[in-house]
């Protein structure tokens, strides 16, 4: 059974709607990768999921349990972490507690700890007492995965990781990711970079407009298909 | 030496008025909500702690140490039930909300108590003083002072070293976020004001003893708890106990001169800090 599935999840801001029934899922460990162009809808899932965003509740299922109604703190609870569009770093806490505080409702049980997140990124001990958002762009990065990572999460979400990002430090990034697929734990990769996400990811959507237009697994996706869900059928 | 026994007496009364803002800037910092009730709160504790007092034949410091635990289950239940549907973006709700719960608890408390004076009565430490060679003090106001010192680096402690103030600093950021951590912002919001009144019930403890209390008084201790936070700077605790400091040291020179220049001393002095100073002495870097 999938881990997380998602049953006509539609979202709207005021009058404004902006996604229009999507159905996706994701398996237990399996890495899913969502692109699409801006404004495609793909933040709004992932806030729907995390219930930042409310929904019905048999919009959002984990295993068979509807969890589409409740809010962002029960979610979290339940195994499924969040590394923000943004990254949203405290800027009242420092770097070390930015990671304490991902875990500190929920533990989990599992591999991260404050050591380990340290041991993946070591530049965060160097600065573990810095504002969190005294660092670069990519060390910030880094903080947002860890603080996410320190709830052993069964299901992590990362909203465009990549943003605004050096190539090499975006290469350094996704060097993380193998170890935290290694406990098991299941990705969505929210990516601009198509190349970037067809390479990590086992299945990849792709959005337009609050739709999925395109579900297909990684290695099997051609170019023209993706050239087509991402511009629409007439481009 | 006489201005110097004034000066220290000023300072011991700028605990006291650092203990009736230090609830007050706690809640400003973590959730920017001005709470128009604090003063009529601290009545309240202080009517609180003298009924238990008075049912079980108390002292006023072993009913303080009861009536926290009371205060902070109101403070609660204060911030779960009511303020926390009025907080948002416009700051009017609140003030509006605790402005009518103001009304509400003189008038309750009138009704209940009476208009009479109440005091906390201690016996001969009313009256007790130590000799610290230059000068003599009250042992009561220089133990209010000892509090009001405790109380801040307690809570300074609190809000930078505990994980429950790692996470009255991140809701206070951003409540959004926070919630990603599986934080309710509205729980610790509802931590964050019973704490208040716990502070508040330590206010009303000294509040009570030092001097005599009845319900229409909340609001005058409200306006030197503001002047104190603002003299301080919003959200710094240490800048709270200055700012009490500096009205109550500007309330003693005024009374010495003349004693019906005591609260307008206070006020002149809460004037001239902010035209020199409008962000206070100790601002937050962020804001
Ligand atoms: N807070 C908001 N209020 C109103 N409309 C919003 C809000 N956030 C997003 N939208 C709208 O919803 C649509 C989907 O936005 P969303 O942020 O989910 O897109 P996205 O795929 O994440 O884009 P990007 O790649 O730029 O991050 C857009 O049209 C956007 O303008
Ligand atoms: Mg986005």
């Amino acid at each position: 059974m999938a881990f997380l599935s998602t049953h006509g999840l539609t979202a709207q801001y005021g009058q404004f709607k902006a996604l229009f029934g999507v159905d996706l899922h994701v398996n237990p460990g399996e890495c899913v990768a969502i692109i699409g162009a801006n404004g495609a809808g793909k933040t709004t899932l992932m806030r729907s999921i995390t219930g930042v965003l409310r929904n019905a509740p048999e919009m959002i299922r984990l295993g068979d349990t509807p969890i589409g109604a409740l809010p962002a703190d029960q979610i979290l609870k339940r195994g499924i972490a969040m590394v923000p569009e943004g990254r949203k770093l405290f800027p009242s806490l420092s770097v070390e507690e930015n990671l304490l505080i991902g875990g500190q409702v929920r533990k989990g049980s599992g591999r991260w700890s404050l050591d380990e997140i340290y041991g993946l990124f070591p530049i965060l001990k160097e600065r573990r007492h810095s504002p969190g958002t005294a660092l670069s762009g990519g060390q910030q990065q880094m903080v947002a995965i860890g603080r996410a990572l320190m709830s052993n999460p069964e299901l992590l979400l990362c909203d465009e990781i990549s943003l605004g990002l050096a190539p090499v430090v975006i290469r350094d990034i996704y060097a993380a990711l193998p170890a935290i697929r290694a406990t098991g734990a299941a990705v969505i990769v929210v990516e601009q970079d198509i190349t970037r996400a067809l390479s990590v990811a086992d299945r990849v959507y792709c959005m337009m407009e609050g739709r999925v237009t395109l579900t297909a697994p990684a290695k099997e996706v051609t170019r023209e298909a993706i050239h087509a869900a991402y511009f629409g059928a007439a481009a | 030496m006489i201005w110097l026994d004034v000066l220290v007496q000023g300072i011991l009364l700028g605990g006291l008025y650092a203990l009736f803002a230090a609830g007050l800037s706690l809640v400003f910092g973590i959730m920017r909500l001005v709470n128009l009730a604090h003063g009529d709160l601290i009545v309240f504790a202080a009517f609180a702690i003298l009924l238990i007092t008075a049912t079980l034949g108390l002292n006023p410091f072993l009913a303080a140490l009861l009536a926290a635990p009371l205060m902070f289950a109101v403070g609660w239940a204060l911030q779960r039930f009511v303020l926390n549907r009025v907080l948002g973006k416009d700051i009017l709700p609140p003030l509006l909300v605790t402005f009518g719960l103001s009304v509400a608890l003189q008038n309750g408390m009138l009704e209940v108590f009476s208009a009479d004076s109440q005091r906390l009565s201690v016996g001969a430490l009313e009256s007790a003083s130590i000799n610290l060679g230059i000068v003599t003090v009250g042992t009561l106001p220089l133990l209010t002072f000892a509090s009001a010192v405790a109380a801040i680096f307690l809570l300074n402690r609190i809000f930078y070293t505990t994980a429950l103030g790692r996470a009255f600093r991140a809701v206070s950021d951003d409540p959004t976020t926070a919630s990603l951590m599986g934080l309710n912002p509205k729980s610790v919001f509802a931590i964050a004001t019973g704490l208040a009144m716990v502070i508040v019930t330590l206010a009303a403890l000294y509040l009570g003893m030092r001097a005599n209390f009845d319900p229409s008084i909340g609001p005058a201790r409200l306006l030197y708890a503001f002047q104190a936070v603002i003299i301080g700077g919003l959200g710094s605790l240490w800048g709270t106990l200055a700012g009490g400091a500096i009205i109550g040291v500007a309330q003693t020179f005024g009374a010495q001169i003349n004693p019906e220049w005591q609260i307008l001393a206070g006020h002149i002095a809460f004037l001239v800090v902010l035209l020199i100073r409008p962000r206070g002495l100790f601002p937050r870097a962020v804001d």
